[in-house]
């Protein structure tokens, strides 16, 4: 048996599942965590002091994103945000005008997939996909043909997680408006990368959760343009405008907020950066690795994300090679538990399951160094070697 | 031995494995721990290797022992070589060990066989068994602890295979494999000990194959070929077998033979039992070679029995095994495997 070359600082390429904490944010948190833990919803010093923290947080997220502070709502991150938008635009849209319909993409990440699945199975909701090409682009053609006055609430990502396909959302968007429909989208991925503005992008609602830009984990916030009308899904305590009743969860607020000025101040950089590694990444991966080919659009696509599908590899295999040759990276198909499916997203491009359970995504971030793109190169074209079935026993 | 090897421990949840990689970890060897994800008849029927919670208890001890974890699909493998060939020798009228196939297709043949991929120089299991190499060869041997031996489940392996396997807990005790993992704060430590087949799922062998085989129901005859009533399915039986036979009489009967070709369950008293010649099939030597007929060898002819003193005569693809003293578990489809002392040479299956 051949011996495994070991690395001896294992060099991480999965930004796109989470990014570390800047530094400077958890500073920024400590206080928060410390001294002044007040909740924001008590009437004394402590209170005011944290009720501060929170709206100037608020202040400052809205800013970034051309917004009114109103028009956030604080959230635990991405999954809640897109369960709180479209749940709550499809039960409102029920009540106010017996709307059931709902369309998302086939691509979309779980929580807005599963969130649309149950509303059919529980709620009696009425789901359809909306076509997207062989790259995962929705076409605006499709939504004007399939949007009807009974549409409750519309949901298309923004820039695709697994396959890092950016989807025409102003363009969407403006379809979605003219119908007086609302139309939400994923961000989770686009905030640090992409100019993020809502007024630009034209929708009435947009998730967001901080540890995709190097905030902390546990935190997001949803924005949901005034006059957008939304029923609350956790009730209790009239924080957030009723809607997202809980007590704030402060520090992790006041992170999100320097984590989300930090993105925003170094976005251009930090994408053409990003971009120059991807494409790095994306050329020697499909010029050295036989049967590897790129999944999603060549250009409108993530500046972080390279993912491609590999011939007569399986996805967890080669993620458990890899991550012994020291480098960790992610598969749409691979699993911890043993349970390895074809990926959603690659079945909804019409991928064979075949392939679509040899996928990875290699997603860099601020960390990545070119020398580690050039290893991490050397070591797939390596364990691809040794994982391709040809290759003998012992 | 190389200068570092690199070692994927297939753990499975239990104490034993887990002991074994953290024995392993100990040693200063570079390990990893594989878990197959075996079949199970449904969610509600977890294979007993690798619920949700043994995943879970497998990636704790994982994390305490700092070494990498990852989980390995094998359920179709596992369903297709081991669960179907247990089902259609039991309609066969034999008497299947799929343990003993699950080692030579599962953890020697897939699991082998990824560790190897992944860059492992060597698998290691928590069985019970020992090994040692002389003269170049290796060789396997009963674990100290005879109470816990495994070296029957283990007699399908060969010499490419033990090159490159591990047996950590072969010179413990289990007493000391359950402290080892208390001091080590493993939460396995406690799990309690797990006797029947992995993938049944809590059920009883018989519930199972009810679920997955067409019970023909037949007649149960005297050695003189008397109708004495009806079986529910000669699946349920197994040569040997005393209870549940549903007859009564003066003295006690047990299955002396399943004739498949006319679904017949053959019973006798104990006296029509015992066997001293048999013969033995698709044989494996773990040398790599047949000893020598003459040789004091012991036959063991199931995996809790004890061995007895037996010559072999072998012939082409075959082995005949004669024994001093009549065998009255003698049940065709169980492993026979041959011992010199306290070493395993290896074994077959019973054919006659």
């Amino acid at each position: 048996m051949a011996h495994v070359r070991i690395r001896r600082m294992p060099a991480y390429l999965d930004y796109a599942a989470t990014t570390p904490l800047d530094d400077k944010v958890l500073d920024g948190m400590l206080p928060y965590l410390r001294e002044d833990f007040g909740n924001p919803s008590s009437v004394h010093g402590w209170g005011q002091r944290a009720e501060w923290a929170v709206e100037d947080a608020r202040e400052r997220i809205a800013d970034g994103l051309g917004c009114l502070p109103e028009e956030l709502i604080f959230t635990s991150g991405g999954s809640e945000s897109d369960n709180l938008a479209l749940r709550g635009a499809a039960f409102s849209a029920r009540s106010a005008r017996a709307a059931n319909h709902i369309l998302i993409s086939p691509t979309e990440h779980d929580a807005v997939r599963i969130t649309a699945y149950e509303l059919v199975k529980r709620h009696g909701f009425d789901l359809e996909l909306l076509p997207v090409d062989p790259l995962g682009c929705v076409d605006p053609d499709d939504l004007r043909k399939r949007i009807r006055s009974g549409t409750a609430a519309i949901s298309v990502i923004y820039g695709n997680n697994e396959i890092g396909t950016i989807n025409p959302i102003p363009d969407l968007a403006t379809i979605a408006r003219e119908h007086e429909i609302p139309f939400h989208s994923d961000a989770l991925q686009t905030t640090c990368q992409l100019p993020t503005r809502v007024a630009d992008l034209g929708i009435d609602m947009l998730s967001i959760g901080a540890h995709k830009f190097y905030g902390p984990k546990g935190v997001g916030a949803l924005y949901v343009r005034g006059g957008t009308t939304l029923q609350s899904v956790q009730t209790g305590g009239s924080q957030e405008r009723g809607l997202r009743a809980g007590t704030h969860n402060v520090p992790l607020i006041v992170g999100m907020a320097h984590a989300h000025e930090i993105a925003l101040a170094r976005q251009e950089s930090d994408a053409d950066r990003f971009r120059m590694l991807r494409d790095r990444i994306i050329e020697g991966v499909t010029s050295r690795i036989l049967g590897a080919r790129l999944t999603g659009h060549p250009e409108e696509r993530l500046p972080n994300n390279a993912s491609f599908v590999i011939e007569g590899i399986d996805g967890n295999s080669l993620l458990a090679a890899l991550d012994l040759a020291g480098f960790a990276c992610s598969s749409g198909s691979a699993c911890k538990t043993g349970d390895p499916e074809p990926s959603e997203v690659l079945l909804a491009l019409g991928m064979e399951p075949e392939l679509a359970l040899g996928s990875l995504r290699v997603s860099v971030g601020r960390q990545t160094t070119e020398y580690e793109v050039g290893e991490f190169l050397d070591a797939l074209q390596d364990t691809v070697a040794k994982l391709r079935p040809s290759v003998a026993v012992a | 031995m190389s200068p570092k090897r690199t070692i994927a421990v297939a753990m499975s949840g239990g104490v034993d494995s887990s002991v074994a990689a953290a024995l392993l970890v100990e040693s200063g060897d570079r390990v990893f721990g594989l878990m197959l994800r075996l079949w199970s008849a449904g969610p509600e029927r977890p294979n007993r290797c690798c619920s949700p919670r043994d995943v879970a208890n497998a990636s704790k001890v994982a994390g305490r022992l700092g070494i990498p974890f990852y989980v390995i699909d094998a359920k179709d493998e596992f369903k297709s070589r081991v669960v179907d060939s247990f089902i259609s020798g039991y309609e066969a009228g034999l008497t299947p060990n799929p343990c003993l196939s699950c080692n030579r297709e599962l953890r020697w043949g897939l699991l082998l066989e990824r560790a190897s991929k992944l860059g492992a120089t060597h698998i290691a299991t928590g069985h019970y068994a020992r090994l040692r190499r002389t003269n170049g060869q290796y060789r396997l041997f009963r674990a100290d602890d005879r109470q816990k031996d495994q070296s029957y489940v283990l007699s399908v392996l060969g010499q490419s295979q033990l090159a490159h396997t591990l047996f950590p807990l072969g010179k413990l005790k289990k007493e000391a494999v359950r402290e080892i993992a208390r001091r080590q704060g493993l939460v396995t430590a406690n799990r309690p000990e797990s006797q029947d087949l992995c993938f049944l799922g809590g059920d009883d062998y018989r519930t199972f194959l009810a679920d997955h085989l067409v019970a023909a129901p037949g007649a149960i005859e005297d050695n003189q070929g008397n109708t004495l009533a009806n079986h529910s399915g000669l699946s349920n039986f197994t040569v040997g077998q005393r209870k549940g036979i549903g007859i009564s009489g003066p003295e006690p009967l047990y299955v002396i033979d399943k004739d498949v070709e006319r679904n017949t369950l053959i019973v006798g008293p104990k006296s029509a039992l015992g066997r001293t010649h048999f013969t033995v099939r698709e044989v494996n030597w773990v040398r790599g070679h047949s000893p020598p007929e003459s040789s004091n060898l012991t036959v063991q002819v199931r995996y809790r029995a004890s061995a007895v003193p037996a010559s072999l005569e072998h012939l082409e693809g075959r082995t005949k095994v004669a024994t001093d003293e009549p065998l009255n578990n003698i049940a065709p489809g169980q492993a026979a495997v041959f011992y010199k002392g306290e070493e395993c040479l290896g074994g077959g299956i019973i054919s006659r």
